[in-house]
């Protein structure tokens, strides 16, 4: 549990961040709230000769809930998120999500950044993310590009961000007022990943479900857009028949490996039954 | 008269803070400030450190070692390996339970983690990167983790070097990986009682692979003086007098140049009762080199290398009238002890106090056969929050009772209400061979039972199964009942030692001039509160209050010997070693308040905190008065000063008792299980201070849920292990842990000074069986005898899948 040496670097302000990047290629790591990266160092899974700690970069903190577009700083704390209050109006499933990782003390360093950047797939905040269709800022020596949520995660740990890049900022357009959400997570203990978890985000008008997009945490290699699950649910009444469908579509696309957590075989079934509850919960929340 | 003596009897007895009062621990002043003084906090002046190089397989033969790269580490001093310890005769060290372990592994690893070499080295970085660059060259064996298979034909043989050793410390070897088979009871009589039983129930109870896990892990700074030739090992010992002996026996340094002290110890739990290769590595090392070393493990090599617990496979057999009178019982226990033999249980007792598992009821014919055998696993097999092997014993005959009242279709409650050993029947002495002290079980079930209210309960499971078939809900009751019989205090010496060292304990006690005292123990305390509750038993004894008595333990160059804290041991033995020390204390004092007094010492009674003379109330000698006196006035006829020391041998085992009821209410969708309430009655002799007693059922019952609903040691097949991390072994925080009902009955215990039997451990022993049997009553309607633990949510949802609750 003894990292191997590194050089630690604390760059005042994000052009010296990427300087240092371009500088040090594929030795240097940036470092966030550390929750991932330090075990893994610590475990000797991870030895960069480099360490980039973006903590003391202001311009990386903070939420903006502009007209309906929120964004969200990369280095903005899980804390932060979940009492900011604005965001918490305009898009209350990030602080239910955000509750659901781990424990006060680690929310209190752990960043929506981090979470979102590293393509672990036991993070919870992708799985949101890709519920909202978010837009992720990626700055690098090469300039900044934005990304889709849905396009990012191509597998464990792997992302479409370049070495050299730094995700600086979430982007995305707030559900309408009225929407219901659910996260729903099922974990051993508290600061466990998800045996199964999945975000629901839809909306009605009238009597019919005009909008829902599903998706899921910790249930293959990476973050799952449910996107068969959510048209089951819309523009339908999201009656029974809609939503045992949307469960046994959400549940078809599910690869979760067995682990300490159940065999493959439970967590797939469990699926569906997380699903079943997010939208059950979510229709109810909904105006 | 003063304002003091004044006051009545019961107020002096009030300040005194002794027997039965909530004193606050002494403890915790240190400890909440961030205070403590545990092994890491040690530094000495040249320290250095050293780290485990540790094997990746789980069965390999060793084809090489090279040191060189991380000879080359800066500030790496030195690679030990086996071939170091060799010419010492310390590549090999003595286990508890009389079989040899490797220190550093000689040719072969027998399970993944195991120490190959240790690197020392000026700072803990460098050590761990000279850890990396030892180059060790594997030859791959086939593994076996399956202790089913031990001693099968062609199973590859784990320990070549006793391979032809066809006798063990306890018997006859028929396979090289059979370790020993020890039984109890009378065969024949358990026989003849199945095979004409009215009803013979039957189950296999696996008792999975746990680890205590306590919170600080283990290390030790080992320290040779080479002017004097002392080495001073401060480590993380539950018993250090032990480890001073064996540290002497095995490397013939005399005992009077060995000094063990055991500091602030965050949390034993039985893991830090045995010797780990650290320690003698760190030793070994710091005689060589001359300077201090420092080995401190991390969470993974504790949870993956040093003693697991139980790993138990547990097939019962028990027979009954029609109208639920057992008659006979009979077990074959396959115990997995992994790689080596390093149970910590008395010699003479291969299995621990499994013989317990007679339990609480009154069983006329038993038997029990228990086969230890090798397995590429981690050597253990320690009493984790239990007295030896007995949360087993109990969990065994816990399910089995419920398996036998499923067959009966009765009530599990009513079940064991007819079998419960009946309170004229104390002493009462088992089918297995125990006298048990004494018990008053029925009006422990009785209170509970009605505490919890169990025929609504009962009726509120029936309406929730009813409403479950009708659809309505998707959730099952279950109520959980369990009693359990601990057997604890080892022990007499006359039945009771380890490797030869008899299982006596002791206190030394003097009393300051000026009224105070401090008193030194042969146990130490892990966070059981010695300090705070020996000081109450001495209070009460000698009539000095609780607050002017230190307790001191831990050090075997001013503590008297003693065998340590561990199998709820410490209040049984140590407990009463101090009463007794007080009793010379006091006696002594009497003979001074007499010549103080001009009286004869008949003529003196004793008052709470003084003696007065008989039916003169107004002439008194207080025990402050007495110290002064004792060390200040020349007395005809008696020495100066006032201290007694006592080495207390039990004339028999304590057997604490309880009664614990569990509600759940399980998901049968997510396997989720929800601990509604938990109602714990424990009886343990008379009780020292029930704040602690709280305390410590609070926290047994927590180590119980996570037993019972998550904790679990795996390996794969090619000997890989599985909860090696806190990230898969349950830990359950505040969040996971349910409120706790506790409640209590007192029977003392007859042969015990103050009547105490200890506590510590009891509600791990019955919390397990109440947790379990919980969970497997809410399927019990749907034709479940019996699902193995943990019932974790994967497992809890299997079962539902088997009984086809899905649909």
């Amino acid at each position: 549990m003894i990292p191997a040496a590194f050089d630690y670097h604390r760059p005042a302000d994000l052009a010296g961040a990427v300087r240092l990047l371009a500088e040090h290629g594929d030795e240097a790591l940036v470092v966030a709230g550390g929750h991932s990266l330090i075990p893994m160092m610590k475990l000797r899974m991870a030895q960069p000769g480099h360490l980039v700690d973006l903590r003391a970069i202001e311009s990386l903190r903070g939420v903006r809930v502009e007209g309906g577009t929120v964004t969200i700083g990369a280095m903005t704390t899980q804390a932060e998120v979940i009492a900011s209050g604005p965001l918490v109006d305009a898009c209350p499933i990030l602080r239910e999500a955000a509750l659901q990782i781990a424990d006060p003390q680690i929310r209190n360093l752990g960043t929506v950044g981090g979470n979102a950047a590293n393509g672990d797939p036991g993070n919870d905040l992708p799985a949101v993310m890709l519920a909202l269709d978010a837009r992720y800022t990626l700055e690098g020596a090469g300039g900044r590009r934005e990304v889709a949520a849905r396009e990012y995660y191509e597998g464990a740990f792997a992302t479409a961000r370049e070495d050299g890049e730094i995700l600086t900022a979430i982007r995305f357009e707030a559900p309408p007022a009225g929407h219901g959400c659910a996260y729903e997570k099922q974990k051993r203990k508290v600061g466990d990943y998800a045996t199964a978890a999945a975000a629901v985000i839809l909306a009605r008008s009238g009597g019919t479900c005009t909008h829902a997009s599903i998706a899921l945490t910790n249930l293959a290699d990476r973050p799952l857009l449910a996107a068969e699950a959510g048209a089951a649910l819309a523009g339908t009444a999201a009656g029974e028949a809609e939503i045992a469908a949307a469960c046994a579509a959400a549940q078809a696309i599910a690869e979760p490996v067995s682990d300490g957590r159940g065999s493959a075989a439970f967590r797939t079934r469990l699926t569906g039954v997380i699903v079943r509850r997010a939208i059950e919960r979510a229709l109810a929340t909904a105006a | 008269m003063s304002e003091q003596a004044a006051a009545t009897t019961e107020e002096r007895i009030e300040k005194l803070q002794g027997l039965g009062c909530a004193r606050k621990r002494v403890e915790d002043a240190r400890f909440t400030q961030g205070k403590g003084n545990y092994v890491d906090d040690i530094k000495l002046p040249g320290m250095v450190f050293g780290d485990f190089v540790r094997s990746p397989y789980g069965h390999a033969r060793i084809e090489g070692i090279d040191k060189d790269a991380a000879l080359a580490v800066p500030g790496v001093l030195a690679v030990l390996t086996a071939e170091d310890l060799k010419p010492l005769n310390l590549h090999y060290m003595p286990t508890l339970a009389g079989d040899v372990q490797a220190v550093l592994a000689d040719e072969k690893v027998l399970f993944q983690g195991q120490e190959v070499a240790f690197v020392i080295a000026e700072d803990r970085y460098a050590a761990a990167d000279g850890v990396e660059l030892v180059e060790v060259e594997y030859e791959a064996l086939p593994a076996l983790t399956d202790a089913n298979r031990s001693m099968d034909e062609d199973a590859p043989v784990l320990r070549e070097d006793i391979a032809d050793k066809t006798e063990g410390a306890h018997g006859a070897r028929r396979h090289p990986n059979h370790i020993f088979t020890w039984e109890a009871g009378d065969r024949a009589a358990a026989e003849q009682a199945l095979a004409s039983a009215e009803v013979v129930a039957e189950e296999l109870v696996v008792y999975q692979r746990v680890h205590p896990c306590p919170l600080e892990t283990c290390g030790c700074v080992a320290s040779m003086d080479k002017v004097n030739g002392k080495l001073t090992i401060w480590g993380t010992f539950q018993a250090p007098h032990a480890v001073r002996t064996v540290a002497s026996l095995i490397t013939n340094i005399p005992e009077h140049n060995i000094r063990i002290v055991s500091p602030d110890i965050g949390g034993g739990f039985g893991n830090k009762v045995g010797v780990y290769p650290g320690y003698i590595c760190a030793a070994v090392a710091s005689i060589v080199l001359g300077r201090p070393v420092k080995w401190i493990e991390d969470r993974m090599e504790n949870l993956s290398a040093t003693a697991f617990a139980r790993d138990y496979h547990m097939s019962g057999k028990i027979a009954a009238t029609r109208d639920g009178r057992i008659t006979g019982l009979r077990c074959h226990v396959l115990a997995d002890h992994g790689a080596f033999d390093a149970c910590a249980d008395p010699s003479k007792f291969p299995a621990g106090f499994f013989n317990i598992c007679t339990g609480s009821y009154d069983i006329p014919s038993a038997h029990v056969e228990v086969d230890g055998v090798y397995t590429n696993k981690a050597p253990g097999g320690v009493a984790y929050r239990c007295s030896f092997r007995v949360t087993e014993a109990s969990y065994f005959i816990e399910r089995m009772v419920d398996v036998l009242a499923r067959k009966l279709d009765m009530d599990p409650a009513e079940l064991r209400r007819r079998n419960l050993i009946a309170k004229d029947r104390f002493p009462y002495t088992s089918a297995l061979g125990w006298e048990y002290d004494s018990g008053d079980y029925h009006a422990a079930l009785d209170k509970a039972l009605a505490a919890v209210d169990y025929p609504a309960l009962r009726a509120g499971q029936k309406a929730g199964r009813e409403a479950f078939e009708r659809g309505e809900t998707r959730t099952l009751t279950g109520i959980g009942v369990a009693f359990f019989t601990e057997i604890v205090g080892a022990g007499p010496v006359k039945n009771c030692d380890i490797l030869g060292l008899g299982m006596f304990d002791s206190c030394e006690i003097r009393i300051h001039p000026t009224g105070s005292a401090i008193a030194r123990l042969g146990t130490i305390s892990q966070g059981q509160g010695h300090a705070t509750t020996f000081a109450q038993i001495l209070a009460s004894e000698i009539g000095i209050p609780a607050d002017r008595i230190t307790v001191e333990e831990g050090d075997t160059d001013t503590a008297p010997y003693g065998l340590g804290t561990y199998g709820s041991r410490s209040t049984p033995v140590a407990g009463a070693a101090t009463a007794m020390a007080g009793r010379k204390i006091r006696a002594k004092a009497q003979m001074i308040a007499a010549y103080l007094l001009e009286v004869h010492e008949d003529d003196l009674e004793w008052d709470a905190d003084r003696f007065q003379v008989k039916g003169n109330p107004e002439r008194v000698k207080t025990m402050a008065e007495i110290a002064f006196a004792a060390y200040n006035q020349a007395i005809p006829g008696i020495e100066p000063g006032l201290e007694a020391v006592s080495y207390y041998d039990p004339p028999n085992m304590t057997y604490p008792f309880g009664a614990y009821v569990c509600v759940v209410d399980v998901d049968v969708d997510t396997g989720v299980t929800d601990v509604r309430r938990f109602y714990a009655l424990d009886d343990c002799g008379t009780r020292i201070n029930p704040m602690i007693i709280e305390g410590q059922v609070h926290g047994g019952l927590t180590e119980a849920l996570a037993i019972a609903m998550g904790q679990e040691i795996a390996y794969d097949e090619t000997g890989n292990v599985y909860g090696g991390s806190l990230l898969d072994f349950f830990l359950p925080t505040a969040v996971e842990t349910p409120t706790w009902e506790t409640d209590f009955t007192t029977t003392p215990s007859p042969h015990h000074p103050i009547g105490a039997k200890g506590v510590g451990e009891s509600p791990n022993v019955g919390g397990v069986s109440a947790f379990s049997n919980a969970v497997n009553d809410a399927f019990a309607h749907l034709g479940l005898t019996h699902a193995q633990m943990p019932h974790d949510h994967w497992r809890v949802w299997e079962t539902a899948e088997r009984l086809g609750l899905h649909g």
